[in-house]
């Protein structure tokens, strides 16, 4: 996903007015310090503007209908947003460069995943986000959830049970589009420069479906045309219950395969070896 | 009853008589009595190799439990075992079997994680054994036949490693067949044949398993068993070499008979090894290919990993950089040619020749039956620290994905540490062994010349301190000992010698009262030389050279 949003539309009449003052200011405070930029790629600029009119008008109904009445839900949302997630994703919504993305369009699927794992609100910059415990209680990802999606829209919920899918089907999909990060049974896997593929031992059924559904981080985006709801459906039912299996040959020594294998065999196997023949030796 | 005469020597016994009658027809007494008559050292080192060869054993047996079940082909089938999460998926019947074995066999579980365990520790003891050989010095002449012999037995213990954990046919092991043919390809000019001629066709194919399971059951473990027949016949023909010590020369092997002394001792460690993978083969899961999936070229986990006796190929491949070689006429060479066929090559290449090469570098052309400690061959052991620092920098990073993963360590990190490390730490390691070799040579020199310290501080009129030091033997007119360095262990302790009351027996708990212990030999005199008897003692092997406690009298004041 893309830092920065295409420098969206401050002259755009639609979200920008329904904001109120605040925001307006900061806008023209921005617009000020990046006039001499912006002059340079006016003529960009106009033709970007026209293009975002013309979307404005012909936009779906909703996306111009929310921002005529915020709910109660949104107004609290906008209140947790500016509080925490303003410094990172900016003003209005539409990212900060080198800090934050733009949340235009990521919709309350991104924002449950990322607030409900703990990961979003940040604890500092760095290579990964790591899953903490949540920040905010349920009612309020809700909240943030329902002003996010207020704004640009995006991919939603899903509802239903999540699990309602053909298990060894999801086990095909997983081994062909999961595994080669998250590992063959879900423990995870390293990416370049300190990133990594988390590994799925707490993963809930709507925190796997909504990461699929919005591609967090390195993730890519498994989008309804990648991966219907079904087969959705059927990865996590695939996913957990693997997870909660037993293994039937012992301990399972952390299902890493060959390199804990390594260290059982040389630290308890050649160990007890040694051990043994050493008594051996001072019986003699 | 009436007996008839017999001759005189004659068996009476029933027993007797029957091994008379086997003697009359098979003429085995002369081979059993020299056979049972051998002796064995007492080291608990030399039984290192022993747990390679019941290893082996253990292979053999439960590797032919699995053949009943297993089903070496690549023929397509639909899963409709007991394990749910794969029912109805398409997969080889090798891999379909290799499932009913583990789950719808009774004990075929067991038995294919037993096979496992059994493998990885027959190659972790072939290494063990290998470096004992090594650092002693076992391999010098008339034994450069034998290191030979052992060093193409490991090479064929990784080949059996190689094709064993590729015939399930799951995700695992079809991406190591994946890589192996990749670096079969790799190889200049006569690759694309080789590939064909072990895959028979450009890609991994359907051939592969039905070879593999040919090598891995019969020509491989054929060839293994006449080499281990081999290298045990030079074995006995050569007799042991030992370390040095009182009475033991290089014209006599000292330790027990092979009846029955060693025997109970090998027995035991056959029920050990059996034990040991047995216990591991029941307790600790190995290799769970239902969590692997069935082989499929379009999917590769990430964490895919080769065995550990492989996992040093796979590190050294992490942490070679990407150099294709583009030759003119539109030919490459791969980068995957130089650290996987290349540096292996070297390696074991350097392996197999060492004995030559240090009688080379050494003019060192004797025969040899006693060893050398590693600290008297100070080079030889350096390069040895230099080379397994060098194996394991590659060893961990062929794993590194997993300790970045689980560490919390960049990936990146990881294999710029491993790059350095290859480079950088071998050297290092040579330096720090040769120094710990000299440090350790001198304080034995130390110790034979000033004597043991006994830890009693003197004050000497003049205010000056000294410690009392117990000479080992003889001493001349200085105080110093005469006794020379024999090549064997110098005690270092007063107790070592008998200077406190011996060592407590028993290994778990002790077995005797201390205070017993203590009447009895203060009711001996002085303890000393009653003590010696059991102790080894330096020496050159001849006992009249070597000094004992006793003689050396009281603890000595230094007289310099």
């Amino acid at each position: 996903m893309s830092t920065t949003n295409p420098q969206s539309d401050p002259p755009l009449p639609d979200s920008g007015s329904a904001l109120g003052t605040p925001v307006a200011r900061a806008l023209a405070r921005r617009r000020s310090k990046l006039r001499r930029r912006w002059a340079n790629v006016a003529g960009l600029l106009v033709a970007l503007v026209l293009t975002g009119a013309a979307y404005s008008m012909f936009a779906p109904a909703q996306a111009a209908g929310s921002s005529n009445t915020e709910s109660s839900a949104e107004a609290a949302g906008r209140a947790l947003y500016e509080k925490t997630c303003i410094s990172c994703h900016g003003a209005n919504l539409d990212g900060v460069p080198r800090r934050g993305p733009s949340l235009i369009g990521v919709g309350e699927a991104s924002v449950y995943f990322q607030v409900h794992t703990g990961r979003m609100p940040l604890a500092r910059q760095e290579a990964e986000a790591q899953r903490k415990p949540p920040v905010f209680t349920d009612t309020q990802i809700d909240q943030l959830m329902a002003y996010v999606q207020a704004h640009g829209g995006g991919p939603t919920l899903p509802s239903g049970d999540l699990r309602d899918g053909d298990l060894a089907q999801g086990g095909e999909l997983f081994r062909l589009n999961c595994a080669s990060c998250h590992n063959f049974v879900g423990e995870g896997g390293a990416l370049s420069s300190g990133k990594y593929a988390p590994n799925l031992k707490n993963a809930t059924d709507l925190d796997i479906y909504t990461a699929m559904l919005t591609g967090p981080e390195n993730m890519p985006v498994f989008g309804d045309n990648q991966l219907t709801p079904n087969e959705k459906r059927a990865v996590i039912n695939y996913v957990q219950t693997i997870k909660a299996q037993a293994d039937p040959g012992g301990a399972g020594i952390g299902r890493i395969g060959p390199v804990s294998e390594g260290l059982v065999i040389w630290v308890v196997g050649i160990g007890v070896m040694l051990f043994g023949i050493f008594w051996m030796g001072s019986k003699a | 009853m009436a007996r008839t005469a017999t001759a005189p020597g004659a068996p009476t016994t029933k027993l007797g008589t029957t091994a008379a009658e086997l003697d009359d027809r098979l003429v085995i007494s002369g081979w059993l009595r020299r056979t049972m008559n051998k002796v064995y050292p007492d080291h608990w080192s030399f039984l290192l190799g022993e747990i390679a060869l019941y290893s082996f054993i253990v292979l053999l047996l439960s590797g032919t439990y699995l053949t009943l079940f297993f089903d070496a082909s690549m023929r397509e089938v639909a899963y409709a075992g007991s394990y749910a999460p794969l029912r109805g998926v398409e997969m080889s019947a090798a891999y379909d079997s290799a499932l009913r074995l583990s789950f719808d066999v009774r004990g075929g579980l067991f038995m294919r994680q037993l096979h496992h365990w059994a493998a990885l520790l027959f190659v972790s003891s072939i290494v063990v054994h290998l470096l004992r050989i090594f650092f002693t010095g076992a391999f010098r002449r008339p034994r450069e036949t034998n290191w030979t012999i052992g060093v193409v037995m490991l090479v064929l213990a990784l080949l059996m490693g190689v094709t064993g954990y590729s015939l399930p046919d799951d995700l695992l092991s079809g991406t190591g067949l994946r890589i192996i043919s990749a670096i079969l390809l790799s190889i200049p000019v006569v690759g694309t044949w080789v590939h064909f001629a072990i895959f028979n066709g450009p890609y991994v194919g359907e051939s592969i398993i039905g070879r593999f399971y040919i090598a891995h059951v019969l020509l491989i473990p054929a060839i293994l068993l006449a080499l281990i027949a081999l290298h045990l016949i030079i074995l006995v023909k050569q007799k042991h070499t030992q370390f040095p010590g009182p009475g033991r020369t290089e014209h006599n092997v000292v330790g027990n008979r092979l009846f029955p002394t060693f025997a109970a001792k090998a027995t035991g460690l056959v029920f050990l090894v059996f034990g040991v993978s047995a216990a591991l083969g029941g307790l600790v899961q190995i290799n769970p290919i239902w969590l692997w999936g069935p082989y499929n070229p379009a999917q590769v986990s990430s964490a895919s990993q080769p065995d550990w006796y492989i996992g040093f190929l796979d590190g050294s491949t992490r942490l070679f950089p990407a150099w294709d070689m583009n030759l003119p006429g539109n030919y490459t060479i791969p980068a995957l040619f130089w650290p996987t066929v290349v540096i292996a090559g070297a390696m074991f290449t350097v392996l197999a020749l060492y004995p030559v090469i240090e009688r080379k570098l050494t003019g060192d052309t004797a025969s040899h039956h006693l060893l050398q400690r590693p600290r008297d061959v100070p080079v030889r052991t350096a390069l040895g620290a230099m080379a397994l620092t060098f194996y394991t920098v590659l060893w961990i990073s062929g794993g590194n994905d997993v300790i970045a993963l689980k560490f919390d360590i960049s990936l990146n990190a990881m294999t710029w540490v491993g790059r350095i490390g290859m480079i950088v730490l071998p050297p290092i390691a040579y330096v720090i062994a040769y120094r710990i070799c000299l440090g350790l040579q001198q304080h034995d020199r130390e110790v034979l010349e000033h004597g043991i310290e006994t830890g009693v501080i003197r004050r000497l009129p003049n205010g000056e301190f000294i410690e009392v030091h117990q000479p080992l033997g003889p001493v001349d007119e200085h105080g110093h000992g005469e006794l020379a360095y024999g090549g064997a262990p110098v005690p270092k302790k007063m107790n070592q010698i008998g200077g406190a009351r011996r060592a407590i027996r028993g290994f778990f708990s002790p077995t005797e009262n201390p205070a017993q212990v203590e009447l009895e030999q203060r009711a001996e005199d002085r303890g000393l030389a009653a003590a010696e008897g059991d102790r080894e003692l330096t020496s050159s092997g001849r006992p009249s050279e070597g000094g004992r406690p006793s003689d050396g009298g009281r603890p000595q004041e230094p007289r310099d």
